[in-house]
């Protein structure tokens, strides 16, 4: 397998964000309580993750040592805003729900993690893999969880409801968001990353 | 790796970041202004559509005091005369305001009502949005027959299962909806 494609399954499987590094627990908790919003945060989060990785790859050499954390979250902002701005303007329905969870992505401390862990120290080629494993395993991880909560909550899933009913509400709210990730992560981590 | 820090480069740097951010941005706010507003006024017209009888012109955007607050209305015209009003209407729910558009034909019965942004919880009190039952009850209650709270507190609304914070404030916002549009009848 080449360089590239390793990068991105370690951050697609053995680097986990969530269910291995345990990072960005807020959103994963918040938006989580359907399918469809666990996917589009997730999204949301790769489009960020790729391109400030890219970013910052790219001014990292540049940059003085000691003021490298302001410039980065000057950059990954920027790209937060600008993502926000277009989700507005050209998708207002996923805009309504996800809305309050977008200029959060910025403290989301995957994005920052991997741009000082990763991005700031490998070319920008390298960077955009990381953040497109990274991302990829952010939203699987936002999208199995979603889907169990929504599965177990509200008896539907992506919005197709196959048992009638109000299903156990405890699963759609805070609680319920606790106890499935738990398990999950129990899951992955014995199926899953094994070497 | 990075460069070594002097205080010239440390600010060349860090000013020219932010210079280049926002000038990015402020291209992109200028792009994306146009839609996001026609989002917006495309949301508000639809809103109005689903609750006023049918109308083929509408007023512009008229503000009503009523109660010390101001509030947003459309009125909805078919030839010459006016069929209804859009009242704009909100009260605090579970999660924070439900902000509502309320329809109210002229001789003061609700003819149908629309969330237009709520925050609350998926799966119990954003049923509100959602719930048959609860939404069809609106369409053609009269306040004025009818007393305009939950069943729980002794009123004639349906309240949705396990949510009865968000029934409340909905159908307190619809009843804020009810007084202005008397405010309306009476300035007229």
């Amino acid at each position: 397998m080449s360089s590239k494609g390793r990068l991105i399954l370690d951050g697609f499987v053995r680097n986990n964000p969530t269910f291995v590094l345990l990072l960005g627990m807020c959103p994963t908790l918040a938006t989580t309580t359907s399918a469809i919003n666990g996917l589009s945060m997730g999204l949301a989060t790769l489009f960020v993750l790729v391109l400030s990785n890219m970013a910052i790859s790219a001014i990292a050499s540049v940059v003085p040592d000691k003021v490298h954390i302001p410039v980065y979250i000057v950059v990954i902002a920027t790209f937060v805003t600008l993502l926000q701005l277009l989700m507005q303007a050209y998708t207002p329905a996923v805009y309504e729900t996800l809305g309050l969870f977008i200029p959060l992505i910025v403290v989301n401390c995957i994005v920052l993690g991997r741009a000082e862990a990763f991005a700031s120290r490998n070319g920008i080629v390298a960077s955009a893999a990381d953040g497109l494993g990274v991302g990829l395993g952010f939203t699987l991880a936002l999208t199995v969880l979603g889907a169990v909560r929504e599965i177990l909550g509200s008896g539907s899933i992506f919005g197709w409801k196959f048992i009638p009913g109000d299903g156990m509400l405890a699963f759609v709210m805070a609680p319920g968001a606790f106890i499935c990730l738990g398990y999950l992560m129990v899951l992955f981590n014995k199926y899953l990353k094994k070497e | 790796m990075a460069a070594k820090s002097t205080l010239i480069n440390m600010v060349a740097v860090l000013g020219l970041t932010c210079l280049l951010c926002s000038a990015i941005l402020a291209g992109a706010y200028a792009l994306t202004k146009e839609p996001i507003d026609k989002a917006a006024a495309d949301k508000t017209a639809r809103s109005i559509a689903l609750v006023v009888p049918e109308f083929d012109s509408l007023s512009e955007e008229l503000t009503i005091s009523c109660d010390g607050k101001d509030y947003k209305y459309y009125e909805a015209v078919k030839g010459e005369e006016t069929v209804g009003y859009a009242i704009v209407s909100k009260a605090g729910g579970f999660g924070g305001d439900i902000v509502m558009m309320v329809g109210i034909d002229t001789c003061g019965v609700i003819c149908n009502t629309s969330v237009l942004s709520h925050n609350e919880t998926p799966g119990l009190g954003a049923k509100c949005n959602t719930d048959e039952h609860f939404m069809e009850q609106w369409k053609g209650f009269n306040p004025s027959e009818k007393i305009l709270s939950v069943k729980k507190d002794g009123g004639d609304v349906d309240a949705i299962t396990a949510s009865t914070i968000t029934s409340r404030a909905y159908t307190k916002a619809v009843d804020s909806a009810v007084e202005v549009f008397k405010s309306i009848r009476n300035e007229q």
